[in-house]
């Protein structure tokens, strides 16, 4: 009997543990093109990745989309590929979010959240950035202005030198 | 006595591992509705009209000020 009911209470403890199989600093980034169906994506291989969750109500993302593009115009030349995924409900909301912010890098809509269920960001907006080998090796929480985007610089410098 | 604790300590374990897992929690991604500014309750136009609709039916008591007739009309 006490094993029994050891057997359950370590089973039930242990559920709330096996929803944590999120991207994590050091995981692979998984295909986008799997979670983002429809959705024209770039050639990522061998470059540096920025995977940015983005919404239209969000105002720090609003902030970050002209880092975004700052950065963009800046490395992508040099093997930066940026891809915003917007997660609003209303793709009528995204539409006008994306006409109204004109940038250069690759804006999808995760219309059914599937990427943004995965990815499960802790914040908004959360981004991952990724080296030429596919691992994630930053996840930046929120947008802080110039303290973000000076450290973007300096993670995307060091991961486009290797 | 002790099977009727033992069966009540399961059951609790069952409940309470599963409220845990169950429970619908709003994620960052998903506040949209609560982020639209309407949400925060502070909608001017709203509260000019409370702020008439109140003062022209408490009028008799002064409304939101001291002063007033009843007429509703200020």
């Amino acid at each position: 009997m006490k094993f029994i009911i050891r057997i359950i209470s370590i089973a039930c403890l242990s559920l709330p543990l096996a929803h944590s199989a999120e991207p994590a600093v050091g995981s692979a980034l998984p295909s986008l093109s799997g979670l983002l169906p429809g959705g024209t994506l770039p050639k990522t291989s061998g470059k540096v990745v920025l995977v940015d969750f983005w919404a239209s109500w969000c105002a720090p993302c609003k902030a970050s989309f002209v880092t975004m593009a700052k950065l963009h115009q800046k490395y992508a030349a040099k093997g930066l590929v940026i891809i915003g995924i917007g997660v609003d409900d209303e793709p009528k909301d995204y539409a006008a979010f994306v006409a109204n912010h004109k940038v250069g890098f690759t804006l999808v809509h995760d219309a059914k959240q599937s990427a943004a269920g995965f990815f499960n960001p802790p914040t908004m907006p959360s981004s991952y950035l990724v080296d030429r080998s596919g691992k994630i090796r930053h996840i930046h929480k929120g947008f802080k202005g110039a303290k973000s985007e000076a450290e973007y610089i300096q993670e995307i410098e060091a991961l486009l030198a290797q | 006595m002790k099977r009727v604790l033992v069966c009540l300590s399961v059951c609790s374990l069952f409940l309470l591992s599963s409220c845990s897992t169950q429970l619908t929690r709003v994620k960052p991604y998903q506040r949209g509705n609560l982020a639209n500014p309407l949400m925060a309750g502070n909608d001017p136009l709203f509260t000019a009209m409370s702020m008439h609709v109140y003062f022209s039916r408490e009028a008799s008591f002064g409304g939101g000020g001291v002063g007033g007739g009843g007429c509703g009309c200020n």
